[in-house]
C-alpha cells in the first residue's frame, strides 16, 4: 500500500466519524449521512487500486447486483419494519466477515500475510477471532430477524442445561481457535465456524420480546468488532478504526438500553424476566375492575384539556397506529391544547424505534421529549394518553422493591389529572407484572387495537 | 523498535475513545439511524472481499471474496438508503413537520 492509498483511507476513516458526528443533531445528521457515503465510495475505488488488485470485472458486478437488491430493500420497507431490517442486515455483514477470513485463510499470499512457509501465528488468530465473531453475528442476527418478523416465536425459550452448553461450547471454540492456530488446519478452521453458528443461534434463542432492543444493539456491536478482527488480519487501519467505531456504538446503546431497564447486560442475555419466581403478590388479584372509558369520553377531556404528553409504545408500532396518532395531534393542537410526546428509552423493539415512526407521520422532532426531559411535566399535565405501552409506566418499579421491574426509570404518567391507557386487553407486559395504574381512579382504559381507537378519537373531536 | 501488531492495537484504542465520546453525543431520538449508519460503514469489510476477488489467486477464494463483497453491498447501499429516508422524514415544526 502506497502513501496515497494510506492518506486515502485515512480520510475514509474521517468521513465516517463526521457520520457519526453529524447524528448529535436531526439538522446535521443528513449531512453526516452524506459523509459516510462519500467515506465509502472513496474506500472502495482506493482498494482497486491497491497493487493486489489484478482483475476489475467480478467485484463491480458484486457491488452492483448487491447495490441493486440493497436499494431495492431499503426502498420498500416500512419503517414499522426497521428492526428486523437492521437486524437482517447485521446478518449479512456478519457473513461477510466469515467469508472474507476464509478467502484469507485459503489464499494468504494475496492478503500478505505470509511468513517462510506458512501463515503468521497472529495473522491466524485475528481471522479466528474474526470469523468466530462474524459466525456468532450472522446466525445470532437471522434469529433475532426471525423473532423480530414474526418467523420465530418471540417469547423466550429456554431448556435445561442451556448455560452449561452454551458455557462448552463457547470454551470449545476457543481451545479450537488455539488448535487452529498451531495447525493451520482448514477442518479445525471449519468446525470452528460451525460451532460459532451454533452458539450464536443459542445465545438468541432464549431472548424475547421488549429484551430485543438489547439484542440488536448488542448484534451491532459484534458486527463491528468482527470488522476489527478482519482488520487486524489485514493490517488495515481503516477496517480497524470504522470497526471500533461500530463496536463501541453498539456497545453504548447496549448500555443504555440496560439501563433504562434497570438490569445489566449479563441479566438479560442468561437471566431474563420470568426465570425466577417473582415474589411479588401481584398476578393473582385480578378480581379488581379497571374503569373504561371510551373514545368520545377521551376525545371530549383531551379536547378541553390545556396539555396532553402522549406516550407510544410497541402497541403503537404493531397497529400502525401513528399517522391516526398525527391526525389526532392536528386536531389537538388547532384547538389550542398544548400535545407533547414522551419517549422511553425502551419503548418498541429497538432504541429509537418511536421517533423514527413519529417521524414518518410527519410529526415535529421538537415535540417528542426524552424521558429525562419530560418526566417533570406530567405533574401538570391534564391528561396522559398511553398508546400500547404498559412495563415503561408502572409505578411498581418506583415502589414495590419486590416488583422484578423495581429500580427501572419510567415515565410518571400516574402524576397526570387523567391516564388513558390505550391497549388490547387486561394482559400484563412482557415482565408479566400487573400494573397498579389500571385501577386508579383517575384512570380509564381504552380497549382495542391502537389504530382504531385513536381513529375513533378522530373522529369524536371532528364531531 | 515495536511490532507492527502494536502499531494496529494503538490504532484500535484511540479508535475505541474516538467511538465512545462521539456516539454519547448522538441524540436519543437518532438512535434508529445511528444503528442503520453504523450497519452501512461495518460493510467496509468489504474491502478485504475485493481483494480476495481481484487477486491473482483466484479459485474458491475468489469465489468466496464475490459473495462477501455482494452481501457487503447489500449493507453498504440498504443501510445508506434506508438511513438517508429516516432522516428525511425528520423535520422541526418550522420545516413544515405539520402538513
Amino acid at each position: 500500500m502506497s502513501n496515497f492509498q494510506a492518506i486515502a483511507f485515512l480520510i475514509a476513516a474521517i468521513c465516517f466519524i463526521m457520520a457519526l458526528r453529524g447524528l448529535s443533531h436531526p439538522k446535521s445528521a443528513r449531512m453526516g449521512n452524506k459523509f459516510g457515503m462519500w467515506g465509502m465510495a472513496l474506500a472502495i475505488i482506493t482498494t482497486f487500486t491497491l497493487p493486489v488488485v489484478q482483475e476489475y470485472i467480478w467485484a463491480p458486478v458484486a457491488i452492483l447486483l448487491g447495490g441493486f437488491v440493497g436499494t431495492r430493500i431499503a426502498k420498500s420497507v416500512q419503517m414499522t419494519q426497521m428492526p428486523q431490517l437492521v437486524a437482517g442486515f447485521h446478518s449479512l455483514v456478519g457473513m461477510a466477515a466469515v467469508l472474507v477470513a476464509a478467502s484469507a485463510f485459503l489464499d494468504p499470499n494475496s492478503f500478505g500475510i505470509v511468513e517462510g512457509e506458512s501463515i503468521k501465528a497472529a495473522s491466524l488468530i485475528e481471522m479466528g477471532l474474526g470469523a468466530i465473531i462474524g459466525a456468532i453475528t450472522f446466525s445470532g442476527s437471522i434469529v433475532a430477524f426471525g423473532k423480530l418478523n414474526g418467523n420465530i416465536g418471540s417469547a423466550a425459550k429456554r431448556f435445561k442445561g442451556q448455560h452449561k452448553l452454551n458455557a462448552i461450547l463457547g470454551i470449545a471454540i476457543l481451545l479450537l481457535l488455539v488448535m487452529f492456530t498451531s495447525s493451520q488446519s482448514g477442518s479445525i478452521f471449519l468446525l470452528m465456524i460451525l460451532l460459532s453458528f451454533i452458539i450464536g443461534y443459542l445465545l438468541i434463542i432464549p431472548i424475547g420480546g421488549a429484551d430485543m432492543p438489547v439484542v440488536v444493539s448488542m448484534l451491532n456491536s459484534y458486527s463491528g468488532w468482527a470488522a476489527v478482527g478482519i482488520g487486524f488480519t489485514l493490517g488495515n487501519t481503516l477496517l480497524i478504526i470504522t470497526g471500533a467505531l461500530v463496536g463501541s456504538s453498539g456497545a453504548i446503546l447496549s448500555y443504555i438500553m440496560c439501563k433504562a431497564m434497570n438490569r445489566s447486560l449479563f441479566n438479560v442475555i442468561f437471566g431474563g424476566f420470568g426465570t425466577a419466581e417473582s415474589e411479588s403478590a401481584e398476578g393473582g388479584e385480578d378480581a379488581r375492575v379497571a374503569k373504561t372509558g371510551s373514545p368520545d369520553d377521551a376525545a371530549f377531556i383531551m379536547k378541553n384539556a390545556k396539555s396532553v404528553i402522549i406516550v407510544p409504545g410497541y402497541g403503537m408500532a404493531v397497529a400502525q397506529a401513528q399517522h391516526a396518532v398525527r391526525e389526532m395531534l392536528d386536531i389537538l393542537t388547532k384547538e389550542g391544547v398544548d400535545v407533547k410526546f414522551a419517549i422511553h428509552p425502551v419503548a418498541g423493539r429497538m432504541p429509537g424505534h418511536m421517533n423514527v415512526l413519529l417521524a414518518e407521520a410527519n410529526v415535529p422532532y421538537d415535540l417528542v421529549y426524552e424521558l429525562e426531559d419530560i418526566n417533570r411535566e406530567f405533574a401538570q399535565a391534564d391528561v396522559a394518553l398511553v398508546i400500547g405501552a404498559n412495563d415503561i409506566t408502572n409505578p411498581a418499579a418506583k415502589d414495590d422493591p419486590k416488583s422484578p421491574i423495581y429500580g427501572m426509570p419510567i415515565l410518571d404518567v400516574e402524576k397526570a389529572k387523567t391516564v388513558f391507557f390505550m391497549k388490547r386487553g387486561m394482559a400484563a407486559g412482557y415482565a408479566g407484572v400487573q400494573n397498579e395504574l389500571f385501577f386508579k381512579d383517575n384512570t380509564l382504559m381504552l380497549f382495542g387495537d391502537a389504530k382504531k381507537v385513536t381513529e375513533e378519537i378522530v373522529k369524536a373531536l371532528e364531531d | 523498535m515495536h511490532s507492527e501488531f502494536i502499531f494496529l492495537l494503538t490504532i484500535f484504542v484511540l479508535a475505541c475513545f474516538v467511538g465512545y465520546y462521539v456516539v454519547w453525543r448522538v441524540t436519543p431520538a437518532l438512535h434508529t439511524p445511528l444503528m442503520s449508519v453504523t450497519n452501512a460503514i461495518s460493510s467496509i469489510i468489504i474491502i478485504g472481499g475485493i481483494i480476495a476477488v481481484g487477486a491473482e489467486g483466484g479459485g474458491l477464494s475468489g469465489f468466496l471474496g464475490f459473495l462477501a463483497v455482494f452481501m457487503a453491498s447489500i449493507n453498504i447501499f440498504g443501510g445508506f438508503v434506508v438511513t438517508k429516508r429516516m432522516l428525511e422524514m425528520f423535520k422541526s415544526k418550522d420545516e413544515g413537520g405539520k402538513k
